[in-house]
């Protein structure tokens, strides 16, 4: 069963340590690495998760996850957000925006690994 | 034949006639508002008592002995009602404001209420006026001896027919004008009456011409052909004559006090103006039809010892034709009377406002304790003052013999009124006229017309031969007709001339030289902005007033009746039906305006003044009035001043409270970029540790992949506290620099090496080495780390195939330039206004840096003493680091 998670994270080195982590549990990890383009790529790809980080070039990861709960078949997508400005505004932004669960870098591995099998999971049961 | 006996029966109905029509129309009026009492037409017909008897048998005269000459006097009064009537309607407009009951009280309200001006005025119309009604006694009584000289039965004595006359018409005036007291009741009777004797007198007139030229001389052609052969067909135009009695005439139209009661006091209603202006030129040209045909056929079938001043009476009685004779005498008779009413009116007016009142005033000082009634005071003495002046009239008919033609007494008398124009017109029109200017130039004028024109014109002794030929004092340019050497000139018109040129610039003079006191500031104000307000300055400045006492006063002055409804009415103003009102300087100010109309101005506000208990409102009371107001207004300008800067203090507070939220956001922004700026290469340092921490199947080339990114990141790290330590320690200004003297190529050949050693990317680096020949004298190492900042970004950011940089070096006399050109895509435009800016990062993709190296570099730059800027233009991107001449050294 291919469960695929999308990856947005402009900073290659987080990018890379999340595919590591997820593939080694058997996720299928597609990354990308920009906002201008992001919405289109989520409905392209349609994931079972995504993970979106708050700071992308070109457009935020707010803006994103707005513009996809908005409309659409993704209103109920699992979003994971991360941001490394760790404000509690930016948690209720989040929270506002849609997002499934908010996360602070730096976070530990498990706790990632944790959170998608939660959101997924709990997106799966009816 | 017509008796004399029949003559003065004749007249005494025809007076009881016009007395009728005056009564009834003052009775209808008292009632209620009749239309045609209120007309233009009325209003017009009454300006006509401007043709007095002088103009109905003298204009015959005057055209038999000079020809067209006649004319000038209709000519003046037609250009100024048809061509100034906007004049007329601003003096109207300020008569009725002001409350103006004469001339003399328009001159004296004007000029501050001066009463010593009224007062002048008055004398110069009464001794203007005098020989004009000895001329209106004299056309009666040569009427009548006319017809007495058909009858040779009678006896005519000319001096008791003169002595008759005037106390007839005396009695007339009286009982005529002296009826009420204020002003604002317009004598509608004596109005009515005026209006009746026009249509006489124009009647009469048209009458006797058209029997003269059909009647006697055959029609209009023979009438012309009789004109061309007389004197008057051969007359000279004198233009000088004709400009200045024109002038003279429309001077006396608007200044003659007969004229100024009717035009001005007795207007009811600013629009009949509108009518008159055209109606009553009308009136002047019907009037003056048949004068020269009259003249000319008098002329030829005349007897040379007939008087051409009696030829509308002689020519037909001369042809028997009686009953149009008795038509002509009664037209001569009513231009007359109605003269002689109206001036004695106007003139017994000003006599008893300006002269007999403040005598009285000054003699019962106590105001409202005086005992008598002061109505009856006004009332006696207007009744005395028309006495008075027809007395004068009898004696100077008597005096002077009344041999003089009609046509020069009216010019002697038109000259004298005329010397009020200056100071009238000057009073409308210009705020800066003084009361010293007004009565100085009056002076002067009636003095020079005195001694030019009317001593001389008297004959008989009145000036000594030897002044007439010598001058005054033997001094021969004061020669009464000929002042200052004008030699020749026609007598009017050298007095004329000379005493209204010497009047009027007396009183501009004066007035520039003179300052106006406030009060007459605020009048002067009132009279030339009549049109912008119409109520007046309030000049009470509130008073302990007793009520009681300024109601018996008025009483007195007004009436019971008129008083008690004047009170209720400012009760009821007030809200206090059925009490006294309160003396609140409004109602003073209304009281004191509605007693001017008996009393004149000057003389009300004196005794306000008085019952107020104050004297009278001196100049010095009104300077302290004004120096309250000027501290009020310093006062209130140091309040001003004092809210001024409390505003200004508020609003530097709230700049500054703007600044410190600004700095304390820039503050939170700042910690949250280095939040983000740490976290992120702690975020890959973090999972990689932990992934090979609890990886145990981890490949040796990924253990040192991931190892080498937890280095980097670390050292990415290390570089980010670095550059935020080198970015504090520079913003504080806590920095050390070290200054040394080098050559710039040195400082660029190092920086290069630094810049490029380790370079995953090639970059061609074009220098100029001649023009980096460049000594200076800086921190060179700082200098250094700006140049590495920005060769490390061209490597790093340059995104052209073959990456180049120019750096160019350029000497000019404000100092030394360094450009870094690259020849890549460049920073996009909204991009370069915040490259400088901490965290400001244009190729986040690419990101090296936190963001931090130019923000770097302008401070150093900033503390080094020269900056760095963004040089905007097509292609690359363009960094100019300048180093001003303090920092340079001349090359040796």
């Amino acid at each position: 069963m291919g469960r695929k998670v999308l990856l947005i994270e402009d900073e290659a080195n987080i990018a890379e340590a999340i595919r590591f982590l997820l593939a080694r549990e058997g996720w299928q990890v597609e990354v990308h690495a920009d906002g201008t383009d992001a919405v289109d790529v989520i409905r392209a790809s349609a994931p079972d998760l995504v993970i979106l980080d708050v700071m992308l070039p070109g457009k935020s990861g707010m803006d994103v996850l707005q513009e996809l709960r908005a409309n659409g078949p993704m209103r109920s997508l699992p979003v994971l957000m991360l941001t490394a400005r760790g404000q509690s505004r930016d948690r209720e932004m989040a929270e506002q925006a849609g997002a499934s669960r908010f996360m602070t870098k730096p976070f530990s591995n498990a706790e990632v690994l944790t959170a998608v099998r939660d959101l997924v999971a709990g997106a799966a049961r009816p | 034949m017509a008796s004399l006996d029949l003559m003065v029966l004749v007249c005494l109905i025809y007076v009881a006639f016009l007395f009728l029509v005056a009564f009834a129309a003052e009775r209808i009026a008292a009632h209620r508002t009749v239309a045609w009492l209120q007309s233009p037409w009325i209003y017009t017909l009454s300006l006509s008592i401007y043709c007095t008897a002088w103009t109905f048998y003298g204009a015959v005269g005057y055209a038999a002995r000079s020809g067209m000459e006649f004319v000038t006097i209709y000519l003046g009064p037609t250009l100024v009602m048809a061509g100034w009537w906007w004049g007329l309607r601003k003096l109207v407009r300020i008569g009725r404001s002001q409350r103006v009951t004469s001339i003399a009280d328009l001159i004296s309200a004007r000029y501050g209420k001066s009463n010593l001006l009224a007062i002048g005025v008055t004398m110069l119309a009464v001794i203007g006026v005098t020989p004009y009604i000895a001329l209106q006694l004299q056309s009666i009584t040569l009427s009548f001896a006319a017809f007495s000289a058909l009858d040779p039965g009678e006896t005519f004595d000319e001096k008791l027919a003169v002595f008759w006359a005037a106390g007839g018409l005396a009695v007339f005036a009286i009982l005529f004008g002296t009826r009420n007291l204020d002003a604002n009741e317009r004598h509608h009777g004596v109005v009515t009456a005026v209006a009746l004797e026009a249509v006489v007198k124009l009647v009469a007139l048209l009458s006797v011409g058209i029997f003269v030229v059909w009647g006697l001389s055959g029609g209009i052609g023979p009438t012309m052909e009789r004109i061309d052969a007389s004197r008057i067909g051969q007359w000279h135009v004198d233009s000088s004559r004709w400009l200045t009695i024109t002038a003279l005439s429309a001077a006396a139209f608007l200044c003659l006090p007969r004229m100024f009661q009717v035009m001005v006091v007795e207007n009811s209603d600013e629009g009949h103006l509108r009518t008159a202006s055209w109606a009553f030129p009308l009136y002047l040209l019907l009037m003056s039809l048949f004068v020269v045909p009259i003249a000319a056929v008098g002329l030829e079938v005349m007897p040379d010892s007939a008087n051409p001043d009696l030829f509308v009476l002689t020519l037909p009685l001369q042809e028997g034709k009686t009953v149009l004779a008795m038509l002509a005498f009664l037209g001569g008779f009513s231009s007359a009377t109605s003269m002689v009413i109206v001036a004695a009116m106007a003139l017994s007016t000003m006599l008893s406002n300006h002269v007999v009142m403040p005598i009285w005033l000054a003699f019962k000082k106590t105001g409202a304790q005086v005992s008598g009634d002061a109505r009856a005071v006004v009332l006696t003495a207007r009744r005395i003052s028309i006495a008075v002046i027809m007395v004068l009239g009898y004696f100077y008919y008597s005096l002077s013999g009344g041999g003089a033609a009609l046509a020069s007494i009216g010019i002697i008398a038109f000259a004298g009124v005329a010397q009020i124009l200056p100071v009238m017109i000057g009073g409308m029109f210009w705020r800066g006229a003084t009361r010293i200017g007004a009565a100085v130039g009056l002076t002067v004028g009636f003095v020079l017309w005195a001694y030019t024109l009317l001593l001389p014109g008297l004959g008989g002794g009145a000036l000594p031969d030897h002044v007439m030929a010598e001058g005054l004092f033997g001094i021969s340019w004061l020669r009464p007709q000929a002042l200052f050497g004008f030699v020749g000139l026609d007598p009017v018109v050298h007095s004329v001339f000379f005493s209204l040129l010497l009047n009027t610039l007396t009183f501009c003079a004066l007035s520039i030289v003179t300052f106006p006191s406030p009060l007459e500031r605020l009048q002067g104000a009132q009279f030339v902005n009549v049109f912008d307000h119409s109520t007046a300055a309030r000049r009470w400045t509130g008073s302990v007033a007793q009520s009681e006492d300024l109601m018996i006063m008025t009483q007195r002055l007004l009436g019971a009746a008129e008083a008690q409804s004047l009170f209720a009415t400012e009760a009821k103003r007030q809200g206090v039906t059925g009490q006294l009102p309160t003396p609140t300087p409004a109602f003073l100010e209304r009281l004191e305006r509605v007693l001017s109309g008996s009393v004149g101005a000057a003389t009300a506000h004196a005794m306000v003044d008085q019952i107020v208990g104050r004297s009278a409102v001196s100049v010095e009371d009104l300077l302290a009035v004004a120096d309250e107001s000027a501290q009020m207004l310093e006062y209130s300008s140091q309040l001003e001043a004092k809210s001024d800067e409390l505003a200004r203090t508020a609003h530097q507070l709230r700049e500054a409270n703007d600044k410190l939220t600004q700095i304390s956001l820039q503050k939170d922004s700042f910690l949250s970029q280095v939040s983000h700026e740490l976290r992120t290469p702690m975020t890959s340092i973090r999972a990689f540790s932990e992934i090979l921490r609890d990886s145990e199947a981890l490949g040796p080339e990924d253990q040192r992949r991931y190892a080498n990114i937890i280095h980097d990141e670390a050292l990415r790290l290390t570089r980010l506290l670095d550059d935020l330590l080198d970015l504090s320690v520079l913003e504080n200004g806590r920095v050390t620099l070290n200054m040394r003297e080098g050559q710039l190529a040195d400082v660029l050949d190092r920086s290069v090496d630094a810049a490029l050693a380790g370079a995953d990317r090639p970059l061609h680096v074009r220098r100029k080495r001649g023009a980096e020949e460049v000594e200076v004298a800086t921190d060179l190492d700082r200098l250094a780390q700006v140049f590495i900042n920005l060769i490390t970004n061209a490597q790093k950011y340059c995104d052209a195939p073959r990456p180049e940089l120019t750096i160019r070096v350029h000497k000019h006399a404000a100092g030394v330039t360094v450009d870094f050109l690259d020849n890549g895509s460049g920073i996009p435009a909204e991009a370069q206004a915040t490259v400088f800016e901490k965290f400001s990062r244009v190729h986040a993709e690419r990101a090296g840096g936190a963001g931090l190296g130019l923000a770097i570099c302008r401070e150093i730059m900033l503390r080094l003493g020269g900056d760095i800027a963004y040089l905007p233009r097509p292609g690359g991107a363009a960094f100019r680091v300048n180093l001003p001449a303090a920092l340079v050294r001349e090359a040796a």
